[in-house]
């Protein structure tokens, strides 16, 4: 069960003060056609990148708001997860990269046709953001300009 | 925090005109934050997607993200919780 009663008594005292950040207003995209004429992309915090990529810095203060581009074509059992928090189980998903990253999954889709197709790239980027200005002024936007540029019509994001 | 980022990602996707639909592992923090669409799901973190080595299982969750994207009854926030099978 996803709750905070799996994290320390130290992470749990944080959550219960930290200020989340409400989006308002909540912007709307409604699906403009139908799903299996769709391009997606995802985007997952689990920090994956791919051999080469620089890693993700925990060292960061507030967290590292930087995104990694991962491209469709790549090898799953390659993705390196460098998200270093300790508050949660990472067995699962570096035995399955799918489970945060279900790239596997969505060409699936594709290949069903209840998607129209999977876009050539995605994004990556590491969770642990307690500080997230940085993230929402400088680095979402022109992260997701990518995608628009890309022609994405809909995207699924995953959370570790 | 996994669980804000990537809605404060999908909110600035929705912005740009990209229909988005995200996964939650913390009811609260979506009900604090409203990203625009979010499936909760109730797993532990680290498996958003319910079971490694599962396609079947990881492809039910993803199914029911996209109803939503699909479902015209919806506003914004939307909220809906996951009944695992």
């Amino acid at each position: 069960m996803g709750d905070t009663s799996e994290f320390s008594l130290t992470v749990r005292l944080f959550l219960k003060g930290y200020p989340w950040r409400k989006i308002d207003p909540v912007p709307w995209t409604p699906l403009k056609k139908p799903l299996s004429q769709c391009r997606l992309a995802l985007v997952s915090s689990a920090g994956f990148v791919v051999p080469g990529q620089q890693p993700f810095d925990e060292s960061f203060k507030g967290g590292d708001p930087s995104f990694r581009e991962i491209p469709a074509n790549c090898q799953t059992k390659t993705l390196l997860e460098t998200h270093r928090s300790e508050s949660f189980d990472h067995t699962g998903m570096q035995q399955d990269p799918n489970l945060a990253f279900p790239i596997d999954r969505i060409c699936e889709l594709a290949t069903a046709g209840r998607i129209g197709s999977v876009n050539h790239r995605h994004l990556s980027c590491m969770g642990s953001i307690t500080a997230p200005g940085r993230l929402i002024v400088n680095t979402a936007p022109p992260a997701a300009k990518l995608l628009v540029e890309d022609g994405v019509d809909v995207a699924l994001l995953v959370p570790v | 925090m996994c669980n804000q980022t990537v809605c404060l990602v999908a909110a600035e996707l929705e912005r740009q005109g990209i229909s988005t639909v995200v996964i939650q592992l913390l009811r609260n923090v979506a009900e604090k934050v409203h990203p625009p669409r979010a499936l909760f799901v109730p797993f532990k973190h680290g498996y958003p997607l319910d079971a490694p080595g599962d396609p079947a299982r990881q492809a039910a969750v993803i199914e029911a993200a996209l109803k939503m994207l699909e479902d015209p009854a919806l506003t914004a926030p939307a909220l809906r919780d996951y009944l695992a099978k």
